[in-house]
């Protein structure tokens, strides 16, 4: 990715994330006092989070490929199940990614 | 600033910190995205909503293009809008003040200034400023700090920082997964995009499980 577009992505992520905080401030708060968007929206993070884990951990471009950071996310995953803060979640994730990395 | 709570006080402080501090796991990420130190930065004062910044570094990261990275980030950040409509009757901002209200809607300002109201609006809006404020100050702080790191490390897979952002989806992810019908919401989500994985163009499978969260919270 060359420069115009990484410069791309950070404006233009960054107007719309902002343009979207600005809604509640600026319309009548009955345009979004609908229980079906509101549904839908609760759900929007669970599955673009889910997605997101998929894309970063398991694939590379439009293949899908195991390897060292399935073993990170792993250990992410134990470390949840251990009800570890934030900050153990993702260290043990990097360590052990980064130990697999350069033992294999 | 008229007589602040120590609870509300302490409420805000202990959250800018303790999220502040994972802006060295974004910074971390930018730079082993292909972000310049600089664009790293500016993502976490410009965009500042962890999660939508984490998005669209990861797309570009994984070979994204750069619409699906910015559309993804924008639908990641759709429930702030949800904030800010729960926000603004209460803050009673007006004229340029929403301009700043609006950039420290975020998940811990109003969480924060939520769990303030039994102690009454004033705390409620203390909550709000204290928590955003801090918040902002210590999520860039850190963002540079975590910026600067990972370009003196180098290769970002040697030291794992590969799975760090992953990992910082599913650490996301995981408090969300609160009742079986959301945890099934998931497991769809994760299976559908695993299988357009191969057919969609990069980048863009992550959008279209969109439509997933569209069927299941259609009824």
């Amino acid at each position: 990715m060359n420069s115009l577009m990484t410069w791309s992505v950070l404006l233009g992520t960054s107007a719309l994330c902002y343009s979207i905080k600005l809604v509640g401030y600026l319309i009548p708060a009955r345009w979004l006092a609908n229980n079906r968007l509101q549904r839908i929206n609760s759900l929007v993070p669970v599955v673009l989070l889910s997605a997101l884990v998929v894309a970063q951990a398991l694939t590379v471009k439009t293949h899908i490929v195991l390897d060292h950071r399935m073993a990170g996310v792993g250990a992410a995953l134990a470390a949840l199940i251990a009800k570890a803060p934030f900050p153990l979640v993702v260290f043990s994730a990097a360590l052990t990614s980064a130990l697999v990395y350069r033992l294999r | 600033m008229p007589h602040v709570s120590r609870r509300t006080l302490r409420d805000a402080l202990s959250v800018a910190l303790t999220v502040g501090a994972y802006g060295v796991a974004f910074g971390a990420a930018g730079v082993a995205a292909g972000f310049t130190v600089l664009q790293t930065s500016l993502f976490s004062l410009l965009a500042f909503t962890g999660a939508s910044q984490f998005a669209a570094v990861g797309v570009v990261a994984s070979g994204g293009a750069v619409v699906s990275a910015v559309v993804t980030a924008a639908l990641l950040s759709t429930r702030n809008a949800l904030y800010s409509l729960q926000m603004a009757p209460q803050l009673e901002v007006r004229g340029w003040r929403r301009l700043l209200a609006a950039q420290i809607t975020i998940d811990e300002s109003t969480n924060v200034a939520l769990a303030q109201s039994p102690q009454g609006p004033d705390a409620v809006r203390h909550g709000f400023w204290l928590t955003g404020s801090g918040v902002f100050l210590f999520w860039n702080i850190f963002t540079l700090v975590g910026a600067l790191g990972a370009k003196s490390l180098g290769n970002p897979a040697a030291w794992g920082l590969d799975a760090a952002v992953p990992a910082a989806f599913l650490g996301l992810l995981w408090p969300r997964l609160h009742d079986a019908r959301v945890r099934i919401v998931a497991v769809i989500a994760t299976l559908f995009s695993l299988i357009m994985t191969p057919i969609l163009p990069s980048g863009t499978p992550i959008i279209a499980t969109v439509l997933v969260a569209v069927v299941a919270g259609w009824r």
